[in-house]
């Protein structure tokens, strides 16, 4: 079996007294949606954001190909190649639409300590905003303020950003969240596509999103890991249902 | 504002600062001279405050030091060679910078604000209470420096119209620099921390080291204008490192606009220009006005700051103009 691309051991987030994750064990494989699901503080987003590096772990460790990357800064992180979008909306309200995913395009260039080169002369870093923004079925918007987007088009801009990084590890934190069915469904399309070349942990509330996507499912309940397994075994499993998904099991 | 009438104001403008020497007398030739040496210094704190959102209140800090670094090039009673002690002066700053930075900008908010103050008071009283370079009374700058080329002087600092053109030029020099520095990816991420700090690190970006170029850069520019604020005043003292003078050119971007470097300019033009006419108010009644020039300075900037929030470059908007855009998109 290959080994997993990003996997965490045990990993444990205290804020105060409280384990917003507690005691965490996943594996990420390339080519295969990790979904991660569970009600409302269960310690998903924070879970995501340990692994891209904007907080700090408690204890425990976090392996990117075989390397502790733990304690890494969350630029560091998303170098390596893990890329992540926000639950909550996260972009440069005044840049244009555009210039949001130039930036992030910008990212990967060796360095940005250029000074007297045009931004826009940069072509290669131009043509992966682009990309991005047909990618997420924003092209032709690029002009427009990212401001002056609707609640739907500001989540894709949030995807689009993370792709025009080129991540090989995807973190998507609910990214389907606050948008219309047919964006919705192209996003899972989307997904779909991008799945044979990454790895990818999706946190997501949209149950047939989550089974139409995912290759193992892990649910979530205040900070701990209830159930992980394939979707087929947790859509079985009674803790689940009970806890989670809250159905009766049959008498 | 469009991009062809920006341009159109600003060679406008270029256009009649080459030509004020002309017809001005002396007294406004440095009067001018003295307002663009403070137009760059307020364009390089516009570059930490307006375009990378980091609040600087020890600013004048790599302004004065540099004029220090002159008066101690010039040997005594004789002038500093310009070519030697510009780029001295400036790297002085741009060094000094460099270490204050490393250090502020692993704080931000409020707390930047107080420790950026904090080291340019350090720097205050090392020149204030120690002999090092005259403690309080200051220390003169004797003759202007010289810019000597293998014997051939293409200009001379002494002659004040020399002075206004070199200064104009630098001027002109730094405005193009920056607005090149701007465009550029450099430029990009500096104002793309402003708007999302956290935002760009998960992008990949190491913030830190981006906004400490940043600052060594400003730095730098700032000595440079208090070098040839120095040379033209011929004294040095320890005011020029001062939180007044911070405060002071912090006002200037604020009062201009900030984030646009023809903001940071205006300001500084403006606000030379309102204290000179508020001091020159005459007595009325047996109150003299001038006299309280600080007074009035004040309720105009409070005024200002409420009318126009985005400084006094947004006046550009009742301007007529020959074009009608739709609002164009920060960026
Ligand atoms: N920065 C923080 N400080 C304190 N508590 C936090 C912080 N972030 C999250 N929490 C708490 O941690 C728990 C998990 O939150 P979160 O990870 O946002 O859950 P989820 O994304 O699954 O809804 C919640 O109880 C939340 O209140
Ligand atoms: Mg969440």
């Amino acid at each position: 079996m290959t080994e997993a691309v990003l996997r965490t051991e045990r990993l444990c987030k205290h804020f105060g007294g409280l384990a917003a994750v507690n005691e965490v064990s996943l594996e990420f494989f390339s080519d295969q949606v990790h979904a991660v699901i569970g009600p409302n503080g269960a310690g998903k987003t924070t879970l995501t954001s340990l692994l891209s590096g904007d907080l700090r772990c408690s204890s425990g460790c976090i392996y990117l190909d075989g390397k502790d990357i733990a304690g890494l800064s969350a630029d560091r992180i998303s170098q390596r190649g893990v890329g992540r979008s926000y639950q909550k909306t996260n972009i440069f309200l005044p840049f244009t639409v555009f210039e949001n995913c130039r930036i992030a395009a910008q990212s990967r260039l060796p360095s940005s300590m250029r000074f007297i080169r045009p931004a826009l002369a940069y072509r290669e870093v131009m043509r992966e905003a682009e990309r991005a923004l047909e990618q997420v079925g924003l092209a032709g918007r690029g002009q427009e303020p990212a401001a002056t987007l609707s609640h739907g088009e500001q989540r894709q801009l949030e995807i689009a950003m993370t792709l025009a990084t080129r991540p090989r590890v995807l973190l998507l934190d609910e990214p389907l969240a606050g948008m219309g069915s047919e964006d919705s469904a192209r996003m899972v399309e989307l997904l779909q596509q991008l799945k044979p070349s990454h790895a990818m942990l999706l946190v997501e509330h949209d149950m047939d999103a989550v089974f139409a996507l995912a290759d193992r499912l892990t649910v979530m309940v205040d900070g701990r890991v209830l159930e992980s397994g394939t979707p087929e075994a947790i859509r079985a499993s009674a803790a689940v249902q009970e806890a989670y998904l809250g159905v009766e099991e049959p008498q | 504002m469009s991009h062809s009438r920006t341009t159109f104001v600003l060679l406008a403008c270029l256009l009649a600062l080459a030509l004020l020497p002309l017809f001005a007398e002396k007294y406004y030739i440095q009067l001018f001279t003295k307002m663009m040496i403070m137009a760059i210094f307020a364009m390089s704190l516009d570059l930490l405050v307006g375009f990378t959102g980091l609040v600087s209140l020890g600013h004048a800090a790599f302004f004065g030091l540099a004029g220090y670094v002159l008066a101690y090039a010039a040997p005594q009673y004789q002038a500093a060679d310009l070519w030697l002690s510009l780029p001295l002066a400036m790297a002085c700053s741009g060094l000094l910078a460099l270490v204050i930075g490393v250090f502020v900008l692993r704080t931000s908010g409020i707390y930047f604000i107080m420790v950026t103050l904090a080291f340019a008071q350090m720097l205050f009283f090392l020149f204030h209470d120690t002999k090092i370079a005259g403690g309080a009374d200051g220390i003169y700058v004797y003759a202007k420096p010289v810019a000597a080329i293998a014997g051939w002087e293409p200009f001379t600092l002494e002659n004040h119209v020399h002075f206004y053109f070199v200064v104009l030029a630098l001027l002109a020099l730094v405005y193009a620099g920056l607005r090149m520095l701007l465009a550029s990816p450099f430029g990009r991420v500096i104002v793309g921390i402003r708007v999302n700090e956290q935002r760009m690190r998960t992008l990949g970006y190491r913030t830190y080291r981006y906004k400490l170029v940043c600052f060594v850069l400003a730095g730098a520019l700032a000595g440079m204008a208090g070098y040839f604020a120095a040379a033209q005043f011929g004294f040095v003292s320890p005011e020029t490192l001062s939180w007044h003078q911070s405060g002071g050119v912090l006002m200037m971007v604020i009062l201009g606009g900030m984030g646009t470097l023809s903001g940071a300019v205006l300001g500084a033009f403006g606000m030379i220009l309102l204290e000179l006419g508020f001091q020159g108010l005459p007595v009325v009644g047996g109150m003299d006005i001038g006299k309280h020039w600080q007074l009035l300075m004040g309720g105009f900037i409070v005024c200002a700051v409420l009318l126009l929030p985005h400084g006094l470059l947004s006046l550009g908007r009742f301007a007529p103009r020959w074009r009608r855009k739709p609002v164009e998109a920060a960026e």
